[in-house]
């Protein structure tokens, strides 16, 4: 029975105002009104679509070099064959859908001063607000991890042809081989990534492969989530996942892609499959753009994202300096709509109000377990903080039905963080 | 007597300070409710297969909710001011109760949203009866009403419903009593054939 009033029909299309806006030239005698958006990943898409949601009149455009964005969330799961790359793919389409005007092609260089971005096809667009979205580049903390050696030994920290890669590595291992884990230093993308990697290449050897083995070598000592990893460890993997943290000789400092040899130290470990994950900075447009500072990440004002390095350009997702918000795909959907709320108002000759900012990281840990981590955030002092008493971690004796609600639910983070990015 | 004054001292200066960063502090409902959606879905709307619509629900059904995730972090007791939470009594407890109510008017004046949720055809179509006799007094127009302060349950997410009744019958989520009155008369099927119909209201 559908009750067809008014306001559902603009709900539905979008709203009259934004569906006609697309294509009309800016009112004559009005501000200028144009963002661009360097990186469609979460991010730069949350960033677009919010912005036109709360004001149509501002011009959008996102440059991304993909034509299809595949998810690093969940790409865990392709890994150990529950889920296909079909899942975890999204498209352009609903940010067109509200008007953003997508361009596939690479930013090589953006002016500050001029207030204009270069593109590789020989484009130019000029800005009064940036949003620079890039993720993550990696560093050069492990040698002999080349180009060459990204295809023998996978990192798989940025989903698409990286993930298809290592799945068919996993596929083609005999049994009884032995997998690696190589877990990058603080700060990386997905603080709890490596470990929810491992839970599922277990459940994947177990069923498949049982007499295989997964090391996993941290850089580190602590990891996130850790003792409901352990516990997840101890409880399903016991025989076939082994941590080995950084002060027991974990670090891997080299690898020897042709020979299928990672080192830790002097130590060498031949394995059959290695998943190596290399120290992260932020992507290179941003390092490019002047906007990193020492540490290889972009400071930012936690009211607006706006750099402080470089005004009218703003940085949000893992390429910021946000904690205590970890660089999770939430956090980077929930920067999104702080910045874009702010740019908007400060486009409008507005003051940006207080941001509230959410973080969710869910790991699905066995068949019918997930946890996960949430915190609140707030503008404490004029810095980014925790909302103090908010937040916390699954606890670990909660019970099993409640384990397999969080696996429901974290499926339902998926596809609402999906939807809620792109379309 | 040295030792009250400091502990005084403390109280009065550890007050100021909560003032203080309360003031700070002030995002609007929309910055707040905005967070909701990675989970929720964008304005409410979720797309499951789980996490539920919040969209239309009453801003009173919404606080007693919230509140009720607040008070099982607080300790309270599962059943009559707590309700069970996976990951909601984590994040409620990160809202003061005045932002709660912002909230809860921010998601009450959307219009109502129904999903198009998975269900079984022929489990709906027996539970209309099991609406008629055991749910319609309070749940009206197919549980599409926010003013009956009841949830919206049309178009619902059918996990988030499913779960919902376990917590009602085993107790740990309380039960208003005319409520109690009916579900303790229903089958598991009636129950399930119930919570499809719900689920398929459109």
């Amino acid at each position: 029975m559908t009750n067809f009033t008014r306001r559902k029909f603009l709900q539905v299309t979008g709203g009259a105002v934004a569906v006609s806006s697309l294509g009309f030239p800016a009112i004559v005698g009005a501000a200028s009104k144009k963002v661009v958006i360097v990186g469609g990943g979460v991010g730069g898409a949350t960033a677009a679509k919010y912005i036109r949601m709360a004001d149509s009149s501002i011009d959008v455009t996102l440059i991304e070099p993909n034509t299809e964005y595949y998810t690093c969330f969940m790409s865990n799961e392709v890994l150990s064959g529950h889920r296909t790359m079909e899942s975890i793919k999204v498209a352009y389409d609903g940010l067109k859908g509200h008007g953003v005007t997508v361009v596939h092609d690479t930013v090589t260089a953006i002016d500050p001063d001029g207030k204009k971005v270069t593109t590789n096809g020989g484009q130019t667009f000029a800005y009064d607000r940036c949003i620079v979205a890039p993720g993550i580049s990696f560093a050069d903390n492990i040698e002999g991890y080349d180009d060459a050696a990204m295809t023998a030994m996978p990192h798989a920290w940025k989903a698409g042809e990286q993930t298809v890669l290592l799945r068919k590595q996993l596929e083609a291992m005999p049994d009884g081989g032995v997998v690696a884990i190589a877990a990058p230093p603080n700060p990386f993308r997905c603080p709890p990534g490596p470990y929810e990697r491992a839970c599922q290449i277990a459940m994947y050897l177990q069923a498949k492969k049982p007499k295989s083995k997964l090391m996993i070598f941290d850089a580190k000592d602590k990891f996130s989530k850790m003792g409901l990893f352990t516990q997840a460890f101890d409880r399903y993997y016991k025989d076939t996942i082994e941590w080995v943290g950084a002060s027991n000789g974990g670090q891997i400092t080299r690898v020897d892609a042709a020979n299928s040899t990672i080192y830790a130290g002097d130590t060498a470990h031949k394995v059959d499959v290695a998943n190596v994950i290399p120290a992260q900075k932020a992507g290179a447009i941003a390092i490019k753009a002047g906007l990193t500072s020492d540490g290889g990440w972009c400071p930012i004002d936690g009211r607006t994202f706006e750099s402080t390095l470089h005004k009218g350009i703003h940085v949000v997702g893992d390429a910021s300096v946000a904690a205590p918000l970890p660089k999770s795909g939430y956090a980077a959907n929930s920067e999104a709509k702080t910045c874009a709320a702010a740019v908007v108002e400060l486009l409008n000759g507005r003051e940006p109000g207080d941001p509230s900012l959410v973080n969710t990281c869910y790991s699905v840990v066995g068949p019918d377990d997930a946890i996960s981590v949430a915190m609140v955030y707030n503008l404490t002092d004029g810095k980014l903080g925790k909302v103090e008493g908010s937040g916390g971690l699954t606890s670990a004796d909660s019970s099993p039905e409640m384990r397999a609600r969080e696996v429901q639910y974290a499926y339902s983070w998926f596809e609402n963080i999906k939807k809620d990015s792109w379309g | 007597m040295g030792c009250n004054k400091k502990a005084l001292v403390a109280l009065i200066g550890s007050v100021l300070m909560i003032g203080t960063s309360q003031v700070l502090a002030d995002p609007s409902a929309k910055a707040m409710a905005d967070t909701c959606a990675g989970c929720h879905g964008t304005n409410g709307q979720s797309a499951g297969p789980a996490s539920p619509n919040l969209a239309g629900m009453s801003a009173s059904y919404f606080i007693d909710s919230m509140t009720a995730f607040k008070n099982l972090e607080k300790g309270a007791e599962q059943g009559e001011d707590a309700r069970p939470a996976t990951i909601m009594n984590r994040i409620a407890k990160g809202y003061s109760d005045e932002q709660i109510e912002a909230m809860g008017e921010h998601f009450a004046a959307m219009p109502v949203y129904k999903a198009n949720v998975p269900h079984d055809a022929a489990k709906a179509k027996a539970g209309a009866e099991v609406y008629d006799q055991a749910c319609a007094k309070c749940h009206d127009e197919g549980g599409a009403l926010p003013d009956d302060d009841a949830g919206i349950l049309a178009g619902q997410w059918l996990p988030w419903l499913q779960y919902s009744m376990v917590d009602f019958q085993s107790g740990h989520r309380e039960m208003p009593k005319k409520m109690k009155k009916q579900v303790e008369k229903l089958s598991d099927d009636e129950i399930e054939a119930v919570l499809n119909y719900f689920a398929s209201q459109k």
